[in-house]
């Protein structure tokens, strides 16, 4: 049963980082990226030429995935994204299906449409016993890497000064903007990191979720779920809703097979009705 | 004191709202036209005429009732199951009379999810809608002692239509089965819009505020339309089990959802034939990309969509503008400036 | 008599904020009752309440008698309360025609038939042509509302809520943003409104609210300030003392 919530938590996490790029964006922006998981994708396809047709040491893939994921995403942003913000969601809902569509076609030219897998180095496979509990090594470091990543992203919330220029835009984009705060420039560069982190969050993923071409179709009602259950107020709403739905879903297929995927799903579609803000959102009008 | 000319004016724009355009007429006659002149094209048409009556449907919540929705196929194939189980037991073997049961199937269905769209916002819409299809299609998936699974439902055989016409290899009956139901269903789309109903679901989507401060009860209205275009996808997609003998998982993914979406958006939400008019260029494209590149043809399909909202979807329906002005001279409002004229005889904003 | 509209010690709080307190209001059959106050005063509130668009938090709500307060705002204006939108809440899309026949279609009862085409009825167009030529639209009828000018556009919001034929009518500033030129219009419609209608006015216009009101309560901070007819509000001092930045600046 631990190692359920060892997985659980692992997934839940992996599912924050890929997630939380989007949940900001939407607070922020109120920007619809169905595309995010493009992102994502790009960051695992990225790392998985890297290790393993040249070489590139696992943990140096890593960081390079996410850089240049990150640097991806700045270049649509200025280029293609920063005609949309101003549409109707239906339009930012078809553009972005539309860039899913062109980057699931495109991956699967230059890649292939077979699963692939990043070749992990020896250290990283088989299992270490912890606290008397056998937990997979990969998993162990998708933990800790996670969590790492969300100290950072809460310290430089709470604690720098982009950080609470990034909560006031997200709390009220006029009112920021009218104190000075430049919340386009915010904006570009929450939305850089946040598809770095999704890039990073895919090759981090590729091992446990599966890479192929249709992975950001796959995966988008996930980064959805997230989102909705969570809130954009706040990141730990995020969090916390990535760990429900993670350790609900490992639950879920490991105790009622035939069901398991339906865990989620039925998170979702209860706390919609319920509370259509999120679980965790702040009940403040916008 | 009524004055004639007002009464007779304003009594002539309302029935004349509702009139058959010349060049709706046109459209079914050349429909018509096809079945005779254009037979070696039969199977292809189907699906467009299939796609059609699916974007029609889409375009009764999307364009007059303002609910976007990333899961309309989930209507499509529930419907398109329920088809191929009651073909393959022999339960309904007369094909319209199945048609119409899978229909008020899938109108069940969308009743009961209705309840669902009517809270928060444009985005939960979104997220609940998907996530109803793709919860169908996950049962669809795991049940599939009775959906057949990832392989889909084989070995449908479909009695004639109407005991009479017997479905052929070539596709003909298939086709003017088909047209028959489009045509059947638009004719209905037609009252329903022009109805006291139709027009408060305009008023819904326009601004749902005002029409509660009517009397209109929002909430009822939208369940109603919901539950209709739900039975109008079901339809369409009872017929593409009928014609084409075969259902799988793909008629309720999302993919499936956001082809139709694209098409409606293609011919223009709001007239009833942006639907049709979409699915025909739709199809033309993809049938055209894959030609040229058969595995990756959802590439330019991407492409299309990204530079649709990038030059802006109002310029894209304007090529319409010139024609809907043309008709409208034709009307009683020949006295009066053409709406889509730039506002001119304002100097007090 | 009877008050055809009560409310009953209205309280409405939004987290801290109460912004309407211990309102209570008599409004008689047949009455031209003003509600004024300064700016955020709580005016706006009060309709939203009586309306329904607000829940209150305590306090009742009557409509002839009948309790209201938990009523949907749709079954309020079934039973004969209709209003204007201070900001002009319109349909960009449709027409004064279209526009009108609706109110006058659901009015009928005729909002759920999906059968009939809309002005196959005679009762329905000879009842759109009155009010539109009640409210002067008659040349702007065929234009989609989006590009009517402004004054035109307010003579509609209010065409729209007279449509219902009310019992009650709640005007919200009728007025409002309408230029010099064509707020004649706008008065002399308002006087011309049947007689049997009860009207509540809120506006800020005084020469509209005193040649228009036979009472008038004053609204200030959320509650009810002075209430009675025109010439004793207009002595009283505390309202002067209330409106006396106001009356500099209008």
């Amino acid at each position: 049963m631990l190692t359920i919530l060892f997985d659980g938590i692992a997934y839940g996490m992996l599912l924050f980082v890929l997630a939380c790029g989007l949940a900001v964006t939407l607070g922020l922006m109120n920007f619809v990226n169905l595309a995010h998981g493009s992102f994502a994708m790009a960051g695992g396809y990225i790392s998985l030429v890297l290790v393993n047709r040249h070489g590139v040491p696992f943990f140096a893939a890593l960081p390079l995935a996410f850089v240049v994921t990150a640097l991806i995403g700045a270049l649509f942003e200025r280029t293609l994204y920063v005609h949309v913000y101003a549409k109707s969601h239906l339009d930012q809902v078809l553009f972005t299906i539309g860039l899913v569509f062109m980057s699931v076609a495109a991956v699967d030219y230059v890649m292939g449409s077979q699963q692939q897998y990043i070749q992990l180095p020896a250290m990283l496979q088989g299992q270490v016993n912890l606290l008397g509990l056998n937990v997979g090594k990969y998993r162990l470091l998708i933990i800790v890497i996670c969590g790492l990543l969300t100290i950072a992203l809460q310290l430089t919330l709470a604690r720098t000064r982009f950080g609470s220029r990034l909560r006031a835009s997200v709390d009220d984009p006029r009112v920021a903007s009218g104190l000075g705060i430049h919340v386009n420039g915010v904006f570009a560069v929450t939305f850089a990191v946040g598809s770095g982190l999704a890039g990073l969050g895919g090759a981090l993923g590729a091992e446990i979720l599966g890479l192929d071409p249709t992975f950001p179709l796959k995966f988008m009602i996930y980064f959805l779920i997230v989102v909705t259950v969570g809130g954009t107020s706040s990141i730990t709403g995020p969090f916390l809703a990535s760990l429900l739905l993670g350790i609900g879903d490992v639950a879920g297929k490991y105790y009622v097979p035939k069901f398991g995927a339906f865990v989620i799903y039925t998170i979702m579609i209860v706390v919609l009705i319920w509370r259509p803000q999120g679980l965790f959102a702040r009940a403040t009008a916008r | 004191m009524m004055s004639r000319p007002l009464q007779e004016g304003v009594s002539r724009y309302l029935v004349d709202r509702a009139r058959w355009h010349p060049l709706e007429i046109a459209f079914w006659v050349v429909a018509l036209a096809s079945v005779f002149l254009l037979s070696g094209k039969h199977l292809i048409l189907t699906e467009i005429v299939v796609l059609a009556l699916f974007a029609l449907s889409l375009d009764l919540i999307l364009g007059y009732s303002g609910i976007i929705s990333l899961g309309h196929a989930a209507y499509f194939g529930f419907a398109g199951y329920v088809a191929g189980r009651l073909a393959k037991h022999n339960i309904i073997t007369e094909p319209v009379l199945a048609l119409i049961v899978s229909g008020l199937a899938a109108a069940l269905l969308g009743f009961v999810t209705s309840f669902l769209v009517l809270r928060g916002s444009d985005l939960t819409r979104l997220m609940v809608t998907l996530g109803v299809s793709l919860v169908l299609r996950e049962i669809a998936n795991q049940i599939d002692w009775l959906t057949g699974g990832a392989d889909g439902l084989q070995g449908i055989v479909m009695a004639p239509v109407l005991g009479l016409f017997p479905f052929d290899l070539a596709g003909h009956v298939a086709y003017v089965y088909s047209l028959c139901v489009l045509f059947i269903m638009v004719l209905l789309a037609r009252r329903i819009v022009n109805s006291p109903f139709g027009l408060s679901l305009r008023s819904v989507k326009d601004n749902p505020v005002r029409a509660s401060a009517l009397g209109i009860p929002v909430n009822g209205r939208l369940v109603a339309m919901y539950t209709v275009a739900a039975g109008y996808a079901g339809i369409a997609g009872a017929l593409l089990t009928q014609t084409t003998q075969f259902v799988s998982l793909d008629v309720l993914s999302l993919e499936r959802s956001a082809d139709v979406l694209l098409a409606l958006v293609i011919g223009g939400t709001g007239y009833l034939y942006g639907g049709i008019i979409g699915a025909i260029l739709f199809k033309l494209m993809q049938d055209y990309l894959a030609n040229l590149t058969p595995q990756y043809w959802q590439f330019w399909i991407g492409l299309v969509l990204v530079i649709i909202v990038l030059v802006g979807r109002e310029r894209l329906t304007n090529w319409t503008t010139p024609v809907r002005a043309f008709l409208a001279r034709l009307g009683p409002r020949a006295a009066h400036p053409v709406e889509t004229a730039p506002a001119s005889t304002i100097d007090e904003r | 008599m009877a008050p055809v509209l009560e409310t009953i010690g209205l309280v409405k709080r939004f987290g801290g904020i109460t912004a309407a307190s211990d309102v209570s209001l008599q409004i008689e059959k047949g009455a031209r009752h003003a509600l004024i106050g300064p700016n955020g005063a709580g005016k706006t509130t009060v309709v939203n309440l009586l309306t329904g668009m607000l829940r209150p938090s305590e306090g009742q709500i009557l409509l002839d008698g009948h309790d209201i307060t938990n009523s949907e705002p749709h079954m309020r204006v079934r039973r004969g309360i209709a209003r204007t939108f201070q900001i002009n809440q319109l349909f960009a899309e449709l027409t004064p025609i279209e526009a009108i026949g609706l109110a006058v279609s659901e009015r009928m009862g005729m909002g759920r038939q999906w059968w009939r085409l809309v002005g196959r009825r005679p009762e329905v167009v000879e009842d759109i042509i009155g009010i539109i030529e009640q409210f002067q639209l008659a040349d702007v009828m065929y234009d989609r509302t989006a590009i009517l000018p402004y004054g035109k556009q307010r003579l509609l919001e209010i065409a729209l809520a007279i449509a219902c034929r009310p019992r009650v009518l709640l005007l919200d500033e009728p007025a409002a943003g309408v230029p010099e030129a064509e707020r004649h219009e706008i008065l002399t419609t308002v006087a011309s409104l049947p007689k049997d209608v009860t009207v509540l006015l809120i506006e800020h216009d005084m020469d509209l609210v005193f040649s228009f009101a036979d009472r008038i309560s004053v609204l200030v901070n959320g509650a009810l300030f002075a209430d009675g007819t025109p010439d004793a509000v207009a002595r009283d001092a505390r309202v002067k003392a209330v409106y006396l930045g106001e009356t500099f600046d209008a």
